[in-house]
């Protein structure tokens, strides 16, 4: 799978938990301080993420996926 | 009687079986429609439930509510947050009218997220731990209702969630009318909401005995003070008031509805579901009503009754209300309509009791065709009432002996 299909499918997760349009879903986005995304439902988007991308998001890990990008990254060296 | 500290009405605010609003509720009271419906849900098929009858809302929350928000609340948070938009856009007070550090919230509900605790017990059931949802405490917590409605107003004067059973949005009432003459607080928005219509509730409610199974006649399944009646039908929704400091409300030009003019509490001390059968405590709510709005029982000329339809409870709370004004008021039981709200109920009576006050015109009791024999008072049937009133007292009475009356008068 592509950074690109990986950013698309990311961004539909993010839109359907936390209400963000998927097409301000882009990789220089900080999930907290420009997504405005609660840690709540980071956890919420981690769990979608693990179950779409075949993943899985350990807590450590998480809290390290300060930006879109950073996510698209570790899903794609990790699925 | 005015202090400058007497606690007023600006906004109301409901989501019940009647309708999405205040307007809509209340024009379904006075022409006595019905909120009462066949119940077709799976899990009453499938665990053989002897009541297949429900008040349902009218209005869906999730067709008002934008869907991201709707899916962070459970649904008697999502019926708090609705009626308190409708109240505090009915109260004009927009984004600076009042200072949020002198705002605050009391909203209650009997049972509170039922439905996201026992969705999510399905959750880890069937998919495990990491399918739980991390909003699943804030969703099932019963401050729920209470804090969203406070984050939503940012209110910062307090925050607060009685919780009394059928009792808990009078008592929010009591609750808000307490900080504002207190001095707490310029405005305080209170209320009941309720959304529990599920499994385990309604298989408590039945087990205990109190529900009607009246299935085949669902629009008259809610029959309070009649004969026939065989208990309540459960309902969901909610109510929120604005409450104002009368001084404050005066000072800002406020549309004003009328005053909660006074409340009283009291418990049976009797048993945890059973009302002490004199309804000595319902009284003495009552008067403790009465004498803390400074309203004399002849004043009263309406009683917004609690009675749900049950067969023991409908016929203790007429003793209380002879014992503690006399026989000269006329009642109703608007449970008929819209079944028993539980934690939400107080609040969308005290509403309704209100309006009565305002416009001097009292809802019939739906479904009353034969009045049972020991109410020995009126009860209005058939068509509204006209009465000029001067005062009104509305009653709630919850589970554990808790009893709630409120004073309305106007302005």
């Amino acid at each position: 799978m592509s950074n690109e299909d990986i950013q698309k499918g990311l961004a539909e997760i993010v839109e359907e938990v936390a209400g963000v349009e998927a097409a301000d879903v882009t990789s220089d986005k900080s999930f907290v301080d420009d997504l405005d995304i609660d840690s709540l439902s980071m956890v919420e988007i981690a769990v979608q993420a693990e179950d779409k991308f075949g993943v899985k998001i350990p807590d450590d890990e998480l809290a390290n996926l300060k930006t879109v990008g950073d996510a698209v990254t570790y899903i794609a060296s990790n699925a | 009687m005015t202090t400058g500290n007497d606690v007023v009405v600006t906004g109301l605010g409901a989501t019940t079986p009647l309708g999405g609003d205040v307007a809509s509720t209340w024009d379904a009271l006075l022409a006595g429609r019905s909120g009462v419906m066949p119940l077709d849900a799976d899990w009453a098929v499938k665990y053989e439930l002897p009541v297949r009858i429900s008040a349902p809302l009218a209005v869906e929350p999730t067709e008002v509510l934008p869907r991201v928000e709707a899916r962070r609340l459970d649904r008697c948070e999502q019926v708090a947050v609705v009626a308190a938009r409708q109240a505090w856009a009915d109260a004009g007070l927009g984004d600076d009218g009042v200072d949020p550090e002198r705002l605050g919230v009391v909203v209650g509900t009997g049972i509170g997220g039922a439905m996201t605790l026992l969705g999510q017990d399905d959750l880890i059931e069937t998919a495990g731990l990491r399918k739980v949802s991390p909003l699943t405490v804030p969703m099932l917590m019963p401050n729920g209702p209470a804090a969203h409605v406070g984050l939503d107003l940012k209110a910062r004067a307090g925050v607060h969630a009685p919780v009394s059973a059928c009792a808990s949005g009078a008592e929010a009432l009591a609750w808000a009318w307490r900080m504002l003459r207190a001095g707490e607080a310029d405005v305080v928005v209170a209320g009941g909401a309720e959304a529990c219509i599920t499994t385990i509730t309604m298989a408590g409610f039945i087990q205990a005995r109190t529900m009607s199974t009246r299935n085949d006649e669902p629009e008259r399944a809610s029959r309070p003070f009649d004969v026939d009646r065989d208990g309540f039908v459960l309902g969901e929704g909610a109510g929120i008031l604005v409450l104002e400091r009368e001084e404050f409300a005066r000072a800002r030009g406020a549309r004003i509805y009328g005053k909660l003019a006074g409340i009283g509490t009291s418990s049976d001390g009797h048993h945890i579901t059973a009302a002490d059968p004199e309804g000595i405590g319902q009284s003495r709510a009552i008067a403790a009503a009465l004498r803390s709005a400074g309203v004399s029982p002849a004043d009263v000329g309406h009683v917004n009754c609690h009675a749900t339809s049950t067969q023991v409870g409908d016929v203790i709370e007429p003793q209380a209300v002879r014992r503690a004004i006399g026989d000269h008021p006329v009642l109703t039981a608007p449970k008929g309509h819209h079944g028993h709200l539980l934690g939400a109920s107080g609040a969308v009576e005290a509403i309704t009791t209100l309006l009565s006050v305002r416009d001097g015109v009292v809802p019939p009791t739906l479904n009353l065709e034969n009045i049972d024999p020991k109410v020995q008072l009126e009860v209005v049937t058939g068509e509204p009432r006209k009465v000029e009133l001067t005062a009104a007292v509305n009653n709630s009475f919850g589970f554990g002996g808790h009893n709630v009356s409120l004073v309305f008068t106007n302005a």
